[in-house]
C-alpha cells in the first residue's frame, strides 16, 4: 500500500481524525470510570474516619463542616455521633513540611481533647523510611495522648515524640499536622 | 516461527531495560517494591500492546511528516485510559505509582517500538512485539523490585520474613542503580556465555 503523501491536506486530515477519535474514546472511558473513582475516594475517606474515631452510627460525611485553622485555610471536620451524642471528631489535616512535601492525615479526637487514633491518607515520603509513619510502631504513640500535656514535638526538638530513625523530617511533619488539627478544634471550641 | 521470535526477543535477546537500556527512569524510580515494579510493568505492557497494534494499523495512512505527533496522541490516549482505570479499580497501587503512570507517555520504550517496529510491520508481529517487550520490561522491573524489597526491607510482596529493617540503601535511589548495575552485569555474562 502506498504511503499517504505528506501534503498539507493529508496531514491536517489525519491529525484531526486521530485526535477526534482519541478524545471520543477518552470521554467514553472517563464516563465509565467516573463513578468508581468517586466511590473509591468516598470509601477511602469513610474508612479513614472509621479507623480514627470510636464506632458511630451517623454519616460523618454528610455532617462535615469546615473550621478555620487560623492560617487562612480551613480543615474539614467530620463529627462522629452515637445517637445525638458526639463521641469524636475526625479532622482531615495536612502539612507541607514532609520530606517530599504534602502529607494528608485523618486525625481522630475525643470530645475531651485526646487523640484517639490517626491515619495517613496521602504521603509521598521515602519508602522504607518516612513511610513508617503509617505503621503502628510510630503512630500509635499518639493514641490516648492529650496534646495540651503531651508536647507534639520530636525529642530532638525538646518534645515527647519518638521520631522514626532516619526520618526526623517526616516525623516532624506528622507532629505539625496533628498540632494543626488540635489547634483548629480548640479554636473552634469543640474540645 | 519468526512470529515466535518477535515475541521472545523482548525477554532476553533484546530486553528493553536489561539489554537495550531504554526506559531507565521508571525502572529506577518505581522498583522500590516487587508489587510496584510489577504494577508499572503491567500498565506499560498494556499501553505498549495497544499502541503497537493501533499504530501498525494506522501507519499506512499517516503522512510521514506528522507520524511522531500522531503516535504520541495514540500513546497518550492509552496512557490516560490506563490512568483512569487504575484510579477507579486499584486505587492503592495507583497512589504508590503516582506520577509515573501519566509519565508512561514519555517512556521511550513505547515510542521506540512504535517508530522502529510497529510502523513498519503488520498487526500480528506488532502485537507480539509489544507483548514480548512489555512482558520483558515487566519481568525486569519485577526482578529488580523483588531484589530491592528483599534486601531493603526484608520482605517480598509486602510479606515480611525478617524483623526490623533491611539494608535501607536498597530502597533509596542509590540502591536502584547498584541493583540494576549488578542485574545488567549478570545478564551480560549470561548472554556472552
Amino acid at each position: 500500500m502506498a504511503k499517504t503523501e505528506s501534503s498539507l491536506k493529508n496531514m491536517l486530515l489525519s491529525l484531526t481524525l486521530i485526535t477526534v477519535v482519541s478524545s471520543a474514546s477518552l470521554g467514553f472511558v472517563y464516563e465509565i470510570t467516573r463513578k468508581p473513582i468517586e466511590m473509591a475516594k468516598i470509601n477511602k475517606k469513610l474508612e479513614a474516619i472509621k479507623a480514627v474515631v470510636p464506632s458511630f452510627d451517623n454519616n460523618p460525611d454528610k455532617e462535615m463542616f469546615k473550621l478555620p485553622s487560623g492560617n487562612g485555610d480551613s480543615l474539614e471536620v467530620y463529627p462522629a455521633k452515637k445517637g445525638e451524642e458526639v463521641i469524636g471528631y475526625a479532622v482531615r489535616t495536612s502539612t507541607d513540611k514532609g520530606f517530599s512535601g504534602y502529607i494528608g492525615i485523618m486525625a481522630g479526637f475525643s470530645p475531651d481533647g485526646k487523640i484517639v487514633n490517626t491515619k495517613v491518607i496521602e504521603q509521598k515520603e521515602t519508602p522504607g523510611l518516612g513511610t513508617k509513619m503509617t505503621e503502628p510502631g510510630f503512630k500509635d504513640q499518639f493514641n490516648g495522648k492529650d496534646p495540651s500535656k503531651f508536647v507534639l514535638k520530636v525529642k530532638k526538638d525538646g518534645g515527647e515524640v519518638d521520631a522514626i530513625t532516619a526520618a526526623t523530617i517526616s516525623s516532624r511533619a506528622f507532629c505539625d499536622a496533628l498540632e494543626k488539627a488540635y489547634n483548629t478544634l480548640k479554636k473552634g471550641g469543640l474540645i | 516461527m519468526s512470529n515466535l521470535r518477535e515475541f521472545t526477543k523482548g525477554f532476553f535477546r533484546e530486553n528493553p531495560t536489561l539489554v537495550l537500556l531504554i526506559g531507565m527512569c521508571p525502572t529506577l524510580a518505581t522498583t522500590t517494591s516487587a508489587i510496584n515494579g510489577l504494577g508499572m510493568g503491567i500498565a506499560t505492557t498494556f499501553v505498549l500492546i495497544c499502541s503497537n497494534v493501533v499504530i501498525s494499523l494506522l501507519s499506512g495512512y499517516i503522512p510521514d511528516k506528522v507520524r511522531i505527533p500522531s503516535f504520541i496522541v495514540v500513546i497518550a490516549s492509552f496512557v490516560t485510559i490506563v490512568d483512569l482505570v487504575m484510579n477507579a479499580y486499584v486505587p492503592s497501587l495507583y497512589e504508590s505509582l503516582g506520577i509515573f503512570i501519566p509519565l508512561i507517555v514519555v517512556n521511550c520504550i513505547i515510542l521506540a517500538r512504535a517508530e522502529a517496529f510497529a510502523s513498519k510491520n503488520k498487526v500480528i508481529p506488532a502485537f507480539l512485539d509489544g507483548a514480548g517487550m512489555g512482558l520483558g520490561f515487566t519481568m525486569a522491573l519485577g526482578i529488580l523490585g523483588s531484589v530491592r524489597e528483599i534486601l531493603g526491607s526484608g520482605a517480598i510482596f509486602g510479606f515480611k520474613f525478617i524483623k526490623g529493617d533491611g539494608i535501607l540503601v536498597f530502597i533509596l535511589a542509590p540502591g536502584a542503580f547498584i541493583a540494576l548495575g549488578y542485574l545488567i552485569a549478570f545478564i551480560n555474562k549470561l548472554r556472552k556465555a
